[in-house]
């Protein structure tokens, strides 16, 4: 009830922030090209690659890169490049997949807790906060064991994993956004609870979901290839990064490419998925 | 004449690469024991001229004078290394709002001794010594306490007491005071106010930067009013204020809302007569009922805290009722507690002889149409995502209007507050501060309430905007009949707008009725304070 003059926001100034929050700073332009890379990968691999994954070389096992195998090829003789475009599809479907599943749980556990009474509320966030002090790989493997291995149990034990920090955000967004003036605006306005919170609380409660979704997509990316890397997940011969890794290994000193590769193409995935997705955060923010 | 201390000479500053000028050519001067006012509204480049003064005028700004000198010194060349010789040792700055400007980490004594410690060779004991001497200066009890604690530990008016401890702790031969008192309580303002007139003895210069003319008129020996970046006028206080030249001046004081401006105009010159004062209503069958109400909230370590106490009123069809009280005083939980939106620990809200309590969620959402409220910061009361036709279109589905008649009945919104349709397509972001009230006021009048809550709705605006609303609440009173629960801690605002009167402090109705009883025959001692503290802002008798 204090009497808040609010001070003059130069008009200048705010077109200042306005301007340099429009502005693509070049790492993102980087990541966004590698994102784009990695969909054409996915959606049309014969575009990047004239290989078939499974298909074994006439010029034999750990070729080195050159004209006919770009990246050389493995212990196999399968042609790596290849391999790793296909391998890019999996590594997407697991991404995106995994974190679907993580939203869609996560933000009916979290509103639950955000809209229900307080007891309620706290049984659930006790849950969340187990579930939270268990690192994310443990949790997956727990998953696993109860499972089974394979891509699709995978991609589930990822997904569950990260449920947790979905519930959470949500239910504190849940929480700010219900104590809102323009949601006591529209009670006053006579509207249902129903409607207040379908029109009101809900979609300003998910708004910064599609920054965290966006992070979160580059972490399952490299969750997935972790289990694969451990043998839990995609199985060989099926082209996929992690397991490309894990078989690297055991021929580092042959044949260091087959490390280096996935190596290098699942950092640059996580990374380009988190600048962008930071960098959605940086824009969005101020703008409540 | 003595050589003035500050010299300025057609200042202009400008942000970004081809920005206009924010100031735009302004000169003036301040002699040694001076107090010069910069007065003006929102963006009249007040502030940012004081922020000029000590090297302060923000990142990415274009600073050029053709004189800019302190203490017959050139400062317009000066870096950063030089501006930090010169604050806090040679100049003091005392800022608006005291609990963001001081360290909330840090005891204040130690922020006071901070100056100190930079630009004096004090040893530390002396330092001490001196913080709690500079504390008992500006009249903070208990300085051994006080100076242990921290920022949110004291009360606004304590804080704002430190922080012009910690400008003058070195004898600056200038202080500056950016709103000094805006965000302070009227009884509180009023010793702020004398304490800062008694640091003008001596030879030390002041500048005031202010949108509130009472707070010029106590403190400064000359004014100068800006407007979009120019001095308008320039002059001696009470020549300013009582012979204003200039038409903005004059427009600025008359949209004071003083004693004998009620029932006129206050946004227009001169003054024209809305309705007769006093009004008689028919007080058979009030709106609402307040029956001794109750709240308390649950604190820290389970204690309890009671912020409504036993308040009882009626607001009657057609009438506005004040509620005026100071911060903290329950004035907004019991307008709350009025429209619903909260549940009373003990009494009862009727609504047209219905009790809240006793209402089906059907007939709860009925009776809330005919109840509305408006806010003090209209934007957050918006959906962020939602443009105004967005905004005003769920408004008026509420109602039952069909589709194809909604744009329409919007439209016809906003007409009644003076807004267009072409505003339908904005969003509330982009509309300045008394657009977006009248915004906020279009959507009130949605459901055809019988009773609009307004609380504090002209507190965040400017005087001459505030008038503009003022003035439009009045006309849709005559124009529709609504009633208004009209709360605000400005008691000029609310012997304006007010039939009746209630005067809250701590939870309590200390008093209550007509509004000229309350404001020529104060019963209650609180009362009498409040008024006392009021300031007048031309040094006249009021009519």
């Amino acid at each position: 009830m204090t009497a808040i003059t609010v001070p003059a926001v130069l008009p200048e100034r705010r077109g200042h922030t306005a301007a340099r929050r429009r502005s693509l700073r070049p790492g993102v332009v980087l990541g966004l090209a590698f994102i784009g890379l990695l969909a054409v990968a996915a959606a049309a691999p014969g575009l990047l690659t004239a290989h078939d994954p499974l298909e074994i070389s006439s010029a034999g096992a750990f070729v080195p890169p050159g004209a006919e195998h770009l990246l050389g090829t493995d212990q196999s003789g399968r042609d790596t490049l290849a391999r790793m475009v296909y391998g890019a599809r999996s590594s997407l479907v697991m991404g995106l997949g995994a974190t679907a599943i993580a939203v869609t749980l996560g933000s009916a556990i979290g509103l639950l807790a955000g809209l229900a009474n307080r007891y309620v509320e706290g049984a659930v966030m006790r849950l969340i906060d187990v579930a939270l002090s268990i690192p994310d790989l443990l949790l997956a493997l727990v998953v696993i064991t109860l499972l089974g291995t394979g891509t699709v149990n995978a991609l589930f034990a990822v997904a569950f994993a990260s449920v947790p920090y979905y519930a959470r955000m949500i239910r504190a967004q849940t929480h700010v956004v219900r104590s809102a003036a323009y949601v006591e605006a529209a009670t006053a306005l006579g509207l249902r609870r129903s409607a207040v919170i379908r029109r009101h609380i809900l979609p300003n409660a998910f708004k910064p979901l599609v920054v965290l979704a966006t992070i979160g997509v580059g972490n399952a990316i490299g969750a997935g290839a972790s289990l694969s890397f451990l043998g839990l997940g995609t199985k060989p011969p099926a082209p996929e990064w992690g397991n490309m890794l894990s078989l690297g290994i055991q021929y580092i000193s042959n044949d260091p490419f087959m490390v280096i590769v996935p190596g290098v193409a699942i950092t640059l995935t996580v990374l380009s998925v988190t600048v962008v997705g930071r960098d959605l955060r940086r824009r969005t923010e101020g703008r409540s | 004449m003595t050589a003035p201390l500050v010299r300025v000479d057609d200042l202009r500053v400008s942000f970004g690469g081809h920005g206009a000028d924010v100031v735009d050519g302004v000169s003036f001067t301040i002699a040694p024991g001076e107090c010069l006012a910069l007065v003006g509204e929102s963006g009249s480049g007040k502030s940012v001229t004081a922020r000029t003064l000590v090297g302060l005028t923000g990142h990415g700004a274009r600073v050029r004078a053709a004189a800019l000198q302190f203490d017959g010194r050139d400062v317009s060349r000066h870096t950063e290394r030089h501006w930090r010789g010169i604050r806090g040792a040679q100049v003091g700055f005392v800022l608006q709002d005291a609990l963001s400007s001081l360290d909330a980490l840090r005891p204040v004594g130690r922020e006071i001794a901070e100056p100190l410690a930079l630009h004096t060779t004090l040893t530390k004991a002396a330092r001490r010594e001196k913080v709690l001497e500079l504390l008992r200066a500006v009249g903070v009890p208990e300085p051994e306490l006080r100076a242990q604690q921290y920022p949110h530990q004291l009360s606004g008016g304590l804080r704002q007491r430190a922080l012009i401890a910690s400008a003058i702790a070195c004898g600056p031969r200038l202080l500056i005071a950016d709103e000094p008192t805006t965000a302070l309580d009227a009884t509180v303002q009023a010793q702020i106010l004398e304490l800062l007139g008694g640091l003008k003895r001596g030879d030390a210069g002041m500048l005031v930067v202010s949108h509130d003319l009472s707070v010029v008129a106590r403190l400064a020996d000359r004014v100068a009013v800006l407007r979009d970046g120019r001095i308008v006028e320039h002059g001696p206080t009470r020549q300013v204020l009582q012979d204003p030249q200039h038409e903005y001046t004059k427009a600025l004081l008359a949209a004071v809302p003083a004693t004998h401006a009620k029932g006129t105009r206050l946004s227009s010159a001169p003054a024209a007569v809305i309705r007769a004062t006093p009004r008689e209503f028919d007080r058979s069958t009030p709106i609402v009922a307040a029956e001794g109400l109750v709240k308390t909230y649950a604190g820290p370590d389970r204690t309890h805290r009671t912020v409504v106490r036993e308040v009882s009123f009626a607001v009657h069809p057609g009438e506005t009722l004040g509620i005026v009280g100071e911060s903290g005083s329950g004035k907004t939980t019991t307008a709350r507690l009025i429209l619903g939106l909260e549940r009373a620990d003990g009494g009862h809200v009727s609504v047209r002889g219905r009790r809240w309590d006793s209402l089906s969620p059907a007939d709860k959402r009925a009776e809330r149409r005919r109840l509305q409220i408006v806010y003090q910061d209209p934007l957050s009361s918006f959906d962020p995502r939602y443009t105004v036709g967005r905004v005003l279109g769920e408004a008026v589905a509420v109602t039952g209007l069909r589709a194809a008649q909604r744009r329409d009945r919007a439209v016809e919104l906003l007409e009644q507050v003076s807004l267009g349709a072409e505003h339908l397509k904005r969003r509330p972001l982009e509309l300045s501060g008394g657009q977006r009230q009248r915004v906020a006021i279009a959507r009130a009048l949605a459901p055809e309430p019988e009773l609009i809550v307004c609380d504090e709705p002209v507190s965040a605006l400017d005087v001459s905007v505030q008038a503009q609303i003022l003035d439009l609440l009045a006309d849709l009173q005559e124009r529709l009949g609504v009633a208004y629960l009209f709360i605000s801690h400005d008691l000029g605002v609310i012997h304006h707008v007010s039939d009746r009167v209630l005067v809250m402090k701590d939870g309590e109705v200390v008093e209550s009725g007509d509004v000229r009883q309350i404001f020529t025959a104060p019963a209650h001692p609180y009362t009498r304070t409040l008024l006392s503290a009021v300031l007048t802002p031309a040094p006249l008798p009021a009519g």
